[in-house]
């Protein structure tokens, strides 16, 4: 099977999201599609998979003009789509997931659906015209009864009639083929992402599919699993099928991927193959100017501790301790990661530093004063700037615009306000400043935070957090899920922070980005620091065995 | 605690509460539904008046021709009949700003609480409250008019304030939903005003009927056409009150921090608490707030009409004023003029009934089916083939 992409241009009022693309992909390849957030790879594969429809341009399929009014089209014509958010229900089991929608179902069940089907369709009938020619309301009432008794007795013997046995053996077949071993009698929720996922390719196989894209399916894995899917990636095209990989991390493209086709802006700017290409050209081809992978600093000179963390233990949400008796402190002039995978109590540690949550016992003292009791205000207005790791939870207002963003954590204070009456235009001004001086991509002041792509919604939390002198930075996740532009910024904002004597703690489950910016770093497990090092006493893969609980 | 806050709004993607209660979407696009939603429930109100008259119905078989004239001169004759009794003449001005007032003021209420994410749904015990607070003011005191009537206003404010405090305190501190709490305070107030007004204190000396002592004249709202002469024109400073409580809100809520803070807090609490706002008292402020305009709302019909207070004065206006904070998009100015359209409706159902005899329940429908179709953006929008949010979410990413 052959789907061809033909001049597709896809037009929304006022902005072009797909401008003349042409994309080939035949059975037993797999072509990556790399791009920036916001470049347009979604639109374009939503146009292949029959949400939109496309301005103008051709989907083709075996030379064939096709026309998909919906997701079903798409389908029907072999083409399957696993999504970045996947669309699982959590309560039903593996098999049940696969078979949604197109259920196999037992014999015999036309007949009582046939039944029901007519029982309803008598019985309203009968009830108008019992109505037009005026019998008493009893009758009606009884035939409604009747009616709900039908329905509801067609329904069961229907709900009944799915055959769950055919249903599981077709998803061990599957499984079996490409690799996908998963039970297919477990519930979604109990299963890890990593395997939700395999659960959605299933799904996709199972409705027959020939083309499959993945949107971003690497960025919900851990590196494991990323390596397992690679290989679920490529047994889907030993047995001929045509792989669609949509991402924007470098590396991984050129390990998997046949051919690759490059999107800027909407349209394609380039097309080649990993033989041909390296890391560095596919990033400047992504972003259209020369990027640099690498940060650059110079040593830290670390002066007077900043931040003094003593024998800190906070709770989680459920009252279980999250983080037991951390010690540690950070000093003017340096940058301290915090490495370890999610859920180790970094969140929880952030919190307590910045006043979100309180300590169970334990003290953070900032530049000598006890900060441990301070409300977030007080540990706010005492110096600390905070890039929360979850920005549009935490870190933004989205539906305020980028102005009421700009000022979200100091509209209390001049010029901003009086304290009691707001000054949008000193605002209004602040905010201008700080979009030019952090190249935010946004249409105006005035536009909602929620139009920004990622990148440009984290540009304006660090716009803000930045655009006052705060003795001590901690940022989590500065850099999830954004590009690379993005993150090249963001990284150069941090150690300028740092050379003009911040002290800044930087919390990420990204290894490449802690080894990259941080001075010194210590790794988190289970709620304790189990190892200090530096960046050039250890290795990757060092850290991911202290990540995993090995002691140093 | 404050735990439990973060955790109920984990997800911050527009969700169709929001797109129903206007929370958070741009101009053009938040006019556009009520607009549709109005004209829709004027075009069903008309199919019902045409298929209610029985004679009319028969004429299709024998004389269509005459039937289709006949239908359209029944219904633009009524909603000609409800537009001269709403607009047409002074009189007809006036009726509308007198029952338009009391539906701003507790709508505007109800918006304060959308603005802050809370569903108040007592502004009818608030107004109740308000009403009763105002109306004790008026009779227990002997002062000039000049004194007396803004301390029975500000009396009416006050009590509707501490009414609403209370369900935002339960809030705040046990994290009971205000939904609950505002509706059983509800039940609490109406009874609680019929129980009071058969006490001594209150009751009017003499009568066994639950009603209270008659105002003070000069705790009475001044009528705002008394020179014409007219006792027909009873327009009383009650819209005055609303309008400026208007242009008050939007002030406070656009304008102000506290405005800033309580906006933020409706739209994201959990990027409230970290931008160190204190969320807990501000659900305490926003619901004394509504609470306060909607005990501004009681004081119309105590203060500006009946000058006591009888059983349900309140007449069910607190909650019409959710239905008119939705239509208004929670926005002081949508609510004046949502305020205005149903004070209309009402003003001129009583023209439409006695002109053409359609009965004034068909305002009462058509206000109920502005309300569905504005509850159910997806319909509107599939009838008006208008595009969803979503869509102009994924361009303005792609640009960016």
């Amino acid at each position: 099977m052959e789907l061809e992409l033909r001049g597709i241009t896809k037009r929304f009022p006022g902005v072009i999201a797909n401008e003349d693309v042409n994309l080939t992909v035949r059975s037993g390849e797999i072509l990556g599609l790399l791009g920036e957030n916001g470049a347009g790879k979604s639109t374009l594969m939503n146009i292949m998979y029959g949400l939109y429809s496309a301005t103008e341009g051709d989907i083709l399929v075996d030379g064939e003009v096709r026309a998909f009014h919906g997701p079903s089209d798409a389908i029907a014509a072999g083409i399957g789509m696993v999504h970045q958010h996947f669309m699982l229900v959590p309560v039903m089991s593996v098999a049940e997931n696969v078979v949604l929608g197109v259920e196999p179902l037992k014999k015999k069940r036309t007949p009582w659906m046939f039944l029901g089907l007519v029982a309803a369709t008598l019985g309203l009938l009968l009830t108008m015209v019992f109505n037009l020619f005026g019998v008493e309301e009893g009758i009606e009432g009884g035939m409604v009864v009747l009616l709900a008794a039908f329905a509801g007795l067609a329904w069961i013997l229907h709900k009944d009639a799915l055959d769950i046995a055919e249903s599981r053996s077709e998803v061990e077949e599957i499984s079996a083929k490409y690799g996908l071993a998963v039970d297919p009698d477990a519930l979604i929720e109990d299963l890890p992402v990593g395997l939700q996922q395999r659960v959605e390719i299933i799904k996709v196989l199972f409705r027959e599919a020939e083309i499959i894209i993945f949107d971003e399916p690497t960025a919900v894995l851990t590196p494991q699993e990323v390596e397992e899917f690679f290989g679920i990636m490529r047994s889907l095209q030993a047995d001929g099928k045509g792989v669609i990989f949509i991402t924007h991390k470098l590396n991984e493209i050129n390990e998997v991927c046949d051919r690759i086709t490059v999107l800027r802006r909407g349209k394609v700017v380039g097309e080649t193959t990993p033989a041909e290409s390296t890391e560095q050209g596919l990033a400047e081809m992504m972003v259209g100017r020369p990027v640099d992978l690498q940060v650059h600093k110079a040593d830290a000179k670390p002066g007077d501790v900043v931040l003094e963390v003593q024998h800190l233990t906070v709770d989680d949400d459920r009252g279980h301790p999250a983080v037991s008796d951390v010690s540690f402190s950070v000093r003017a002039g340096e940058i301290v990661g915090v490495a370890g995978i999610q859920g180790n109590g970094q969140t929880e540690l952030v919190e307590a530093i910045t006043g979100l949550r309180p300590g169970i016992s334990g003290v953070t003292i900032l530049n000598g004063e006890d900060i441990s009791q301070g409300s977030p205000r007080h540990v706010h207005d005492a110096g600390v700037a905070h890039i929360p790791e979850d920005r549009q939870r935490m870190g933004l207002v989205l539906p305020f615009t980028v102005t009421e963003n700009v000022v979200l954590n100091t509209y209390h204070l001049e010029p901003f306000s009086n304290g009691t009456v707001m000054d949008w235009s000193a605002s209004k001004a602040a905010a201008e400043r700080l979009i030019e001086q952090y190249d935010v991509r946004t249409p105006s002041a005035e536009a909602p935070a929620s139009t920004l792509s990622g990148g440009n919604q984290q540009k304006v939390i660090v716009a803000r957090e930045f655009s006052r002198t705060a003795p001590l930075v901690v940022a989590s996740q500065p850099t999830r899920g954004i590009d690379v532009g993005s993150i090249e910024y963001i990284h150069e904002r941090i150690v300028e922070q740092r050379d003009n004597g911040a002290a800044i703690l930087i919390v990420s489950t990204e290894l490449d980005e802690i080894m990259a910016l941080s001075d010194r770093i210590l790794v988190m497990y289970e709620g304790r620091i189990v190892a200090e090092t530096t960046p050039d006493d250890t290795t990757t893969t060092d850290l991911g065995l202290y990540m995993a609980g090995a002691t140093a | 605690m404050s735990d439990k806050d973060s955790k109920e709004t984990t997800d911050r993607k527009p969700s169709t509460m929001d797109e129903i209660t206007g929370v958070g979407t741009s101009w053009g696009r938040a006019m556009l539904v009520p607009v549709l939603a109005l004209f829709t429930a004027l075009v069903c109100g008309a199919l019902i008046i045409a298929v209610s008259d029985l004679d009319l119905l028969s004429l299709w078989k024998s004389d269509p021709g005459l039937a289709a004239s006949g239908t359209w001169s029944k219904i633009s004759g009524a909603y000609a009949a409800m537009f001269r009794g709403a607009f047409g003449d002074l009189q007809g001005w006036s009726e509308t700003l007198t029952l338009a007032a009391p539906l701003i003021l507790a709508g505007l209420s109800v918006a304060v609480g959308f603005k802050a994410g809370l569903f108040n749904i007592g502004a009818e015990g608030q107004m109740v409250i308000g009403g009763l607070t105002a109306v004790i003011i008026g009779f227990s005191f002997d002062l000039p008019a000049i004194i007396h009537v803004p301390l029975s206003i500000l009396g009416g404010f006050v009590g509707g304030f501490i009414w609403g405090a209370i369900p935002g305190l339960l809030r705040a501190k046990t994290g009971a939903h205000e939904v609950i709490t505002t509706i059983m305070l509800n039940f609490v107030a109406l009874n609680l005003l019929t129980y009071l007004l058969k006490s001594s204190a209150i009751q009017q000396p003499g009568r066994d009927d639950a009603r209270s002592k008659l105002i003070q004249e000069s705790a009475r709202l001044p009528r705002l056409l008394s020179f014409m002469d007219d006792p027909r024109l009873r327009v009383h400073l009650g819209i005055l009150i609303a309008l400026v409580a208007a242009g008050v809100v939007y002030w406070m809520l656009f304008k102000t921090t506290l405005g800033f803070e309580i906006r933020a807090v409706g739209a994201n609490p959990d990027a409230s608490r970290y931008a160190g706002m204190n969320v807990l008292w501000l659900y305490v402020a926003a619901m004394g707030i509504a609470g306060g305009l909607a005990g501004l709302a009681g004081v119309n019909p105590t203060l500006g009409l009946q000058y006591r207070a009888t059983p349900g004065f309140s007449a069910a206006i607190g909650f019409d004023a959710i239905a008119l904070a939705l239509l208004g998009r929670s926005h002081p100015l949508g609510v004046v003029f949502a305020g205005i359209l149903f004070g209309a409706l009402r003003s001129g159902g009583q023209e439409m009934q006695a002109a053409t005899g359609i009965s004034i329940d068909l305002v009462l429908v058509v206000g109920a089916l502005i309300v569905i179709f504005i509850a159910a953006p997806a319909l509107i929008r599939s009838i008006y083939r208008v595009k969803t949010d979503d869509v102009s979410v994924s361009i303005t990413k792609g640009i960016a």
